[in-house]
């Protein structure tokens, strides 16, 4: 199946990748080019199959909830593009 | 100033043991090498000074309980480093500094190794030439016109150059041994599971590990011993003893049962590498190995089935970059806009490329006929290994099917570049270990490896067989230094 300029404009907006339009072009042949390449999987049978989840057989573990305060929130917010004293800045949510 | 960047592993290990030579000497030995290589473009994040304090530390306490006891290490840049801004690859995380340091860089420090610096990879690990990263290609010291394989290209490069005596990088599809492969050098894929992958940027979480790259087989099985953990903090972490694969590391690997799949027989595969192929074979059956044809049938789907499963853990796992917390931030006028800005401007094409297929085949309506059509095709591939795995104990191929190829050769055909890992990407959706050890040289005078494919936590038995490979393959990395 090819992936129309359309599904371009609506993976990329899922995705939250903004897209120039010059972009969507040459993005709708390459993924088309690649969803070509997968396809080949149909020609498999595999109806009885049942999907791996995992590849070790081992279950998921839990561990103790255990605090495990290093006291590091001013390294952590150094690292945000803006912070107002203990908070992450974003962009105005609600008018 | 004594030359010592061309020693293996081991003998450093044991030289700075014998006082033949200090670690403060070794260390100054690969910083000036580093320093004279800025044409391949190996290194993010240099640490020299530091690296040099930690040197001139280690030669006032000589403390010798570590496997690694004052051995300096450049690493691939996915691993985070505490306080050393790591950036896989990405103008995303330019200017990211971690809080924490990854359990496999960790378990290095632990045993008395330290940082020398950070180096390049593809982009979010993903590429297969080291040409997606936002800080430039890196070339293969074998010619300033090739890459040096990818993802993690600058590991390879560096350690082929003697920047640095041992490197690790991380393999979620050949992104170790296929680099290795194309630099002449030993890099191994473990269990998926055997190291943990706490503290690593994540690209496909099912197929990601972290691997040591080497100079010879036996640094290799010393540095993933040094590498190696059970790590609560991985829920994907197998708690199963780390063998002492140095120790235990052994040529005789006499009646051993060595699996050959007619599978990787492909279309036109150059007739030098069928012919290195040949020539593993006869070493092993050489060293007492005995020789199986066998059939992995569903080869030729694991490559489909990949693109589908690694794009789409890739576009999950990379939804995190949102300008918000870390990273890169571009503007916008509202939130929505400030993220698809952010994620527009700091992510490069490929990266893009893969989010967007892999949001596309999770996405409502195709997640049946693409995802679970993957992980079902996934589930056969491992089988065909199950199977073949009651009769044999280890599988021998090529690693790749070409030399390293010229810097632009493959960049703007995918599909082209995908294909480089036909050999490699079976192993990673089977979980399974696999090493690639330099075997001989093309035509062009490029290095040519082979691989193994092991049985799960079985990374002992591939150490062996490449031993003796090793041991009768010769090979020699005569590499002219024209960087300098």
């Amino acid at each position: 199946m090819s992936i129309d300029k359309d599904t371009v404009k609506h993976i990329s907006k899922l995705a939250r990748i903004s897209l120039d339009d010059k972009k969507v072009i040459s993005l709708s042949k390459n993924l088309s080019s690649i969803i070509e390449f997968i396809e080949k999987l149909n020609e498999l049978n595999t109806e009885k199959i049942i999907p791996l989840t995992s590849i070790i057989n081992t279950s998921l573990r839990t561990r103790k909830d255990e605090v495990n305060n290093e006291k590091i929130r001013d390294k952590i917010l150094k690292n945000s593009p803006e912070s107002n004293e203990e908070f992450f800045v974003v962009p105005k949510v609600i008018e | 100033m004594k030359d010592l960047s061309k020693k293996s592993l081991c003998t450093l290990v044991n030289g700075i043991k014998k006082k033949e030579f200090t670690s403060e000497e070794v260390t100054n030995s690969y910083i000036s090498n580093s320093k004279n290589a800025k044409k391949l473009n190996t290194y993010i994040t240099t640490n020299f000074d530091k690296a040099l304090d930690q040197a001139k530390n280690f030669d006032k306490t000589r403390n010798f309980d570590g496997l690694l006891s004052g051995i300096p290490i450049a690493v691939k840049d996915l691993f985070c480093t505490k306080d050393i801004k790591t950036t896989a690859g990405s103008k995303m995380l330019n200017n990211f500094i971690p809080t924490y340091e990854s359990t496999v860089t960790s378990n290095l420090w632990k045993e008395g190794a330290f940082l020398l610096g950070k180096l390049n990879c593809d982009e979010f690990a993903m590429g297969s030439s080291n040409e997606t990263s936002f800080y430039g290609n890196v070339i293969n010291p074998y010619g300033d016109k090739l890459i040096p394989g990818g993802s993690s290209g600058g590991s390879a490069s560096a350690l082929a150059a003697s920047l640095t005596p041992a490197t690790i990088g991380t393999d979620t599809g050949g992104s170790i041994r296929q680099p290795a492969s194309f630099t002449g050098t030993v890099g191994l894929k473990p269990t998926y599971g055997r190291c943990s992958r706490w503290g690593i940027v994540a690209f496909a979480s099912s197929l990601d590990q972290a691997g040591p790259m080497t100079q010879n087989v036996e640094d290799c099985a010393l540095l993933l011993e040094a590498m190696s953990s059970y790590d609560p903090k991985d829920s994907t972490s197998v708690n199963i003893q780390v063998g002492n694969y140095n120790k235990n590391l052994n040529a005789n690997i006499k009646g051993l049962k060595i699996g050959i799949p007619k599978e990787y027989r492909v279309e036109n595969m150059p007739d030098e590498i069928d012919n290195l192929w040949k020539k593993g074979v006869e070493f092993l059956k050489d060293a007492g190995a005995i020789i199986k044809d066998i059939t992995l049938p569903h080869t030729k789907y694991a490559l489909p089935s990949y693109y589908i499963v690694a794009p789409a853990e890739a576009s999950s796992n990379l939804a995190r970059y949102d300008g918000v917390k870390y990273g890169h931030r571009s503007k916008g006028n509202n939130l929505t806009e400030m993220y698809e800005n952010t994620r527009s401007e700091g992510f490069g094409e490929e990266v893009k490329r893969r989010i967007l297929i892999g949001t596309y085949v999770l996405s409502s309506g195709y997640y049946d006929a693409y995802y679970i059509k993957a992980q079902k095709v996934r589930q056969l591939i491992k089988n065909d290994f199950d199977k073949a795995f009651k009769d044999i104990d280890a599988v021998l191929t090529p690693s790749t099917p070409s030399a390293a190829f010229k810097v632009g050769d493959k960049k703007d055909d995918p599909i082209s570049m995908y294909l480089n890992d036909v050999f490699t990407v079976p192993v990673n959706l089977a979980g399974l270990p696999a090493i690639s050890v330099p075997t001989g040289y093309d035509k062009n005078k490029l290095p040519l490896g082979l691989q193994i494919i092991g049985k799960a936590f079985d990374e002992q038995t591939i150490l062996n067989l490449s031993l003796a490979i090793e041991k009768r393959a010769d090979f020699k990395r005569k590499i002219p230094q024209w960087w300098k």
